[in-house]
């Protein structure tokens, strides 16, 4: 059956400028280009082409243009090209439709809702060039108060992490994402005194010495876990859900598991690697602090453990649970947080955006007079250092981010993951795409955003007159709303600018 | 007094700010002094308030009723003094009451009805285990919230807080405070940026016999009040020395932690600093940022915390505020400017700005038979170092 | 060097000191009088019994013999003392506040005592002697231009945030005392922001404590011929003995400058 879906992107090439070197026919991995060598001309295939916008960049003489085809069919606000052609695609096949990244639709954005305070005349603002400024973050439960006896004060007797940035990488498997960008967030993390997370792709072994600088992933489907894997890591991570398809589990399809990937998470080479719905051992609340006794019990009560959830709809009353079944850091996940595969209806419709469960779970758990004994963390779809100052602000305790570090590493947000063919090198395992990753450059990138989202948030800070992150941490007082009704300024717990 | 936030806070700022002067001064030996020093003082500062504001507290100047809970009550609605009158009937034994004397004062208008009680707290109705101390602050809780019109200012044993609208001289004159005599005088000058007709916003604030006057503005307050409310603190004044009052009280009363170790958790040092000290004094800080980090107190200030026996000076930090510290004999003085000091002690034997982040504690020794509570000499001890601070 | 102006004394009338007793009298009223004083050519002023006036020096403007004017400040003067001060000279017998020498544009101050915080904000030209110690954030931002360079001398210590933003002019720091604090130590963050001008201290800092825009060398020739020329000034305001002067002299100095011109490049991406 032929098809009649229309191309999604459209490719001008300016023949003046173009040299016919077959740079694009090299780089483009979904066959998009090749050479007519009669008439000596490039040719392409412009149904084929994703718009990951390789090819434009690496053409030595900026010949190429690609762009997305808004108008293929007359202007319809309710049916817009993207939902015409979804629906043909699934009348052809009868399937589910996957995509890849975080929900892109437009969803209010609470971040772009909120400014942020400056301090005049009653209190100075501080200059961050000149001053002492402070990011260091404790992750893990604290005690409800300290004491002194004969002169010696009480320690902290639970675990925690320490972070000289508030910002983390988020989870990202080995599997979803190439070899070489698995390393250069472990090596950039290490080297930048922040934590990057395994996702729940197993752990290579080779990259145990940056156990300092990880957290490792206990998912549903138990990949890679064994006491070592528990113990070489600064801390572990149960995740029950993922801000991108909350409720339903991971796919790591077939033609991705090559022999390294059998070998990390530990299941044969070619077979699918299926992460079940929830885990099968976590069906109720008391389960779950059974599964988090037991890994504290597995590694000897040294390592803070992290319990990741989606944000839904009763956030907070989860939140509570989890904060009273042991929980040393929650880790909250929003709606527009990334995936490398997820059917689109539920990336898009499933969750909550991460600004109001952020509010509404920190207000909770100090209603319930429990907030220090767990730390907040928060995800999904944070793009700047502003939309960081903001959630701590809200808050939280530290960040996780996923999008931002991928775009760093070269990522033009295609969403074309889950098809194994990143021209980018990032989320395949062709090893003829993953090369395109130099480790040495995608690493000094991502130790660049954090450098440059730190000394951002340094300069936000000072604007405040705040010298210590600490003094950020849920002081609502600092940001005010705009655009917003009554009750999202209520949920969020912040006054309307001018008020 | 109801919507105490509202008539605190009549244009419902997130926060009510005032910046002003303050002066504190302290006889280690126990020895009394009339106000008539410190108000004078506290007039040479009188560049740094707007008359919006001004108030004192006193350390022993109840000594005929020692044992007493020294409650003053403020009423600007009438009725509230009987309701009131009937509620501390119920829940005190009131030793002995009467209206607070004061004196017409030309640059006083309009002032409330002031009268004080020397009470204490009875035990009928009460089910459950519970310090005296702790009854009496949930009492004056109860009044401040629910009682319309009636405000209590003051509640320790065998001092008193003074305080309204007006500069602190004017203030003293009105109350006549040069006829009080008290071994530690605390004071401050406002200058609110949010005007003010009520007497009940001024400094000091004081919760039992702890007292906080207050320079600055403290830009973690939003912050410090989460953790606070977490507790059941209940910030209705919305005031900056509020929240100081409160974190000085969870922390000493509550959660029993030397007064050093509060002021180091007021104003910590700088990771940069706390990396390079040895590994006890370093892990000692690292836990307390840790733990208590949502207490640090970010943003200019500097603070007079007094209670029976101390007196704390602190500034933040950076050293945003001034603060200027002096000792003439036994008496230990500090206070915004030098030259107010100078102006009551003209001669000092040591006059030094103190680093920023670090207390000056001017103590009282108690011995075996004397008690600064209840007036008289004692031994004296003046302390200035951080020598003896837990590690 | 700037040519000093000749003292203009009308025909007939001798120069006289004007003594001024200021307790209880308010700051407006009291620089007012030596304003007008100062018009009608007295240009010598005793002030006694001064607790917390601010702003000595401030209004002296537009007065042709203003260089001649000399205050004698007895007891502790308010804070902004001599602030935007262009040419006169103030002795205080004591400590003085805060803010001294704020903006000040031409003249003398010497303190005979401790100096507070902020000394010298914005400084464009002038000289400061404090004998003893200074308090916090001191000689930020002075500047220079053309033949304005200012200079500050400081017998004892300094505290933090020292030299912040210095772009211009001096500071020399001879270390002669321990302050009274017992928990007293050199200053942190000394000089960060610096792009110009020149911090001498008597002795060694330690790198730690200063901003990462502060190079360290030995001062040359002319740096030192500098320095005793100052060193020779703080002694003869405070009657140093002869045998300490000559250690003062003779002692080592390091410089602290600024490395770049330009110390935050790197920061900012274009």
């Amino acid at each position: 059956m032929l098809t009649s879906l229309l191309p999604e992107f459209s490719i001008r090439r300016d023949e003046d400028r173009c040299i016919q070197c077959r740079v694009c026919e090299r780089q483009c991995s979904f066959g998009v280009f090749s050479y007519d060598a009669g008439d000596n001309v490039m040719v392409h295939r412009e149904d084929l082409c994703v718009g990951c916008q390789r090819c434009a960049v690496l053409c030595p003489t900026n010949a190429l243009t690609i762009m997305y085809n808004e108008y293929s069919y007359k202007p319809n606000w309710n049916w817009t090209r993207e939902y015409i052609q979804d629906l043909k695609k699934q009348a052809e096949t009868g399937g589910v439709l996957l995509t890849g990244m975080g929900d892109d639709k437009p969803h209010k954005i609470y971040w772009d809702h909120i400014l942020i305070n400056a301090s005049q005349v009653t209190n100075p603002s501080i200059d961050p060039l000149r001053e002492p400024m402070e990011l260091r973050t404790f992750l893990g439960r604290k005690p409800d108060r300290l004491e002194v006896k004969d002169g010696v004060l009480s320690p902290n007797e639970y675990p925690n992490v320490v972070l000289s940035t508030p910002i983390m990488f988020a989870a990202m498997s080995y599997g979803a994402i190439s070899y070489n960008c698995f390393y250069s967030l472990a090596r950039a993390a290490f080297e930048s005194g922040t934590l990057f997370n395994t996702g729940e792709g197993g752990w290579p072994r080779e990259m145990r010495k940056f156990g300092s600088a990880t957290i490792v992933q206990c998912a549903s489907g138990r990949f890679g876990i064994d006491l070592e894997y528990l113990n070489d890591a600064a801390a572990v991570e149960i995740k029950i859900g993922q801000g991108a398809k909350p409720g339903i589990g991971g796919h790591l399809p077939g033609e991705k598991v090559s022999e390294h990937i059998s070998q990390t998470r530990m299941i044969p080479a070619g077979s699918d690697a299926i992460s079940p719905a929830p885990h099968h051992d976590i069906y109720s609340i008391e389960d779950l602090q059974m599964l988090i006794h037991a890994l504290k019990e597995a590694t000897d009560y040294q390592k803070p453990i992290f319990v990741k959830i989606s944000a839904v709809h009763n956030a907070p009353a989860i939140a509570s649970g989890m904060v009273r079944a042991g929980a040393d850091i929650i880790v909250i996940d929003g709606l527009r947080g990334g995936t490398g595969a997820a059917p689109k209806i539920l990336r898009d419709n499933v969750g909550i955006p991460i600004e109001l469960a952020l509010a509404a779970v920190d207000t909770r758990l100090r209603k319930e007079g429990i907030r220090n004994r767990a730390s907040l963390v928060i995800a999904g779809g944070l793009r700047n250092s502003s939309d960081v100052f903001k959630a701590i602000a809200l808050g939280a305790d530290a960040v996780y981010i996923g999008t931002p570090a991928l775009i760093a590493m070269g990522c033009t947000m295609c969403q074309k993951c889950y098809t194994g063919k990143c021209a980018w090198g990032l989320t395949t395992q062709d090893p003829y795409l993953t090369k395109r990753v130099n480790p040495e450059i995608a690493t000094t990138c991502l130790k660049n955003l954090l450098r440059a989202w730190s000394l951002e948030l340094k300069e936000l800070l000072g604007c405040g007159g705040i010298n210590s992150i600490e003094s950020l941490r849920g002081n609502r007082l600092q940001l005010r709303g705009i655009g917003l009704e009554g009750w999202e300024l209520e949920t969020l717990g912040i006054r309307g600018a001018g008020q | 007094m109801k919507d105490l936030s509202r008539l605190n806070n009549p244009y419902n700022d997130e926060k009510v700010i005032s910046q002003c002067s303050i002066f504190g001064m302290m006889d280690t030996s126990g020895t009394l002094h009339s106000g008539r020093d410190i108000l004078t003082a506290i007039a040479n500062m009188h560049e740094r308030g707007n008359g919006l504001g001004g108030g004192l507290a006193v350390y022993g100047c109840y000594p005929e009723y020692p044992e007493d809970y020294a409650l003053h009550i403020m009423y600007t609605v009438p009725g509230s003094r009987q309701e009131t009158e009937a509620f501390l009937k119920r829940y005190f034994y009131v030793r002995h009451s009467e209206a607070m004397p004061t004196f017409p004062t030309e640059a006083i208008k309009i002032p409330p009805d002031i009268f004080r009680y020397f009470v204490a707290p009875s035990r009928e109705e009460v089910k459950e285990i519970i310090s005296d101390d702790d009854l009496v602050t949930r009492r004056v809780f109860s009044i401040n919230a629910d009682i319309d019109g009636a405000f209590v200012f003051s509640s320790g044993k065998n001092m008193g807080v003074f305080k309204g609208v007006g500069f602190p001289e004017e203030i003293g004159a009105f109350f006549g405070l040069e006829n009080y005599s008290g071994y530690l005088w605390t004071a401050h000058g406002r200058f609110p940026t949010n005007t003010q007709g009520w007497w009940g916003g001024a400094h000091p604030f004081g919760l039992l016999d702890w007292t906080v006057v207050h320079n600055g503005e403290i830009s973690s307050y939003g912050a410090n009040r989460r953790f606070l409310e977490m507790y059941g603190y209940v910030c209705t004044m919305q005031t900056d020395t509020e929240v100081i009052a409160y974190a000085v009280d969870l922390l000493t009363r509550k959660h029993g932690l030397p007064i050093e170790t509060v002021m180091d958790i007021f104003s910590p040092p700088v990771w940069e600093q706390i990396d390079r000290m040895e590994e006890s004094r370093r892990k000692y800080f690292e836990t307390l940022r840790s733990v208590y980090g949502p207490l640090l107190l970010n943003g200019p200030f500097a603070i007079i915390v007094a209670h029976h026996g101390e007196m704390v000076a602190h500034t933040d930090r950076i050293r945003l505020r001034p603060m200027v510290a002096g000792i003439s004999g036994d008496i230990v003085y500090t206070s915004s400017e030098e030259s107010a000091i100078r102006l009551i002690a003209p001669e000092l034997e040591k006059v030094w700005i103190p680093v920023g982040g670090h207390p000056v504690i001017a103590r009282l020794k108690k011995d075996a038979d004397h008690d600064p509570v209840k007036g008289g000499k004692v031994i004296c001890q003046i302390e200035e170092k951080e020598g003896d601070r837990p590690c | 060097m700037r040519a000093v102006a000749r003292k203009h004394v009308p025909p007939g009338r001798v120069p006289s000191t004007v003594t001024i007793d200021a307790r209880g009298v308010h700051h407006k009223d009291l620089n007012r009088r030596i304003r007008s004083l100062a018009l009608e050519g007295h240009d010598r002023f005793e002030v006694l019994n001064v607790f917390g006036q601010r702003y000595f020096g401030t209004n002296l403007w537009g007065i042709e013999n203003r260089r001649d004017i000399r205050i004698t400040v007895h007891g502790t003067p308010g804070s902004d003392l001599g602030a935007f001060m262009d040419g006169p000279s103030i002795e205080v017998k004591g400590n003085v506040q805060d803010a001294t020498g704020n903006t000040m544009n031409a003249g003398l101050i010497v303190v005979h005592g401790n100096a507070g915080d902020v000394l010298g904000y914005g400084m464009r030209g002038g000289e400061i002697y404090v004998r003893g110690n200074v308090g916090y954030r001191v000689g930020i931002h002075m500047k220079e231009y053309r033949d304005l360079i200012p200079t500050i001398v400081i017998g004892g210590t300094t505290q933090d945030f020292f030299g912040e933003y210095m772009a211009g002019g001096r500071i020399i720091v001879l270390n002669r005392f321990i302050p009274e604090i017992p928990d007293s130590r050199q200053s942190y963050f000394i000089g960060t922001g610096m792009h110009g001008g020149s911090i001498f201290i008597r002795g060694q800092v330690d790198p730690d404590r200063m901003g990462a825009e502060v190079g360290v060398e030995e001062p040359d020739r002319e740096e030192s011929r500098l320095i005793r020329h100052f060193v020779d000034g703080y002694c003869r305001h405070f009657n140093i003995g002869k045998e300490e002067a000559r250690t003062l002299r003779e002692a080592r100095f390091c410089k602290l400058h600024a490395k770049s011109q330009r110390p935050y490049g790197k920061l900012y991406a274009y």
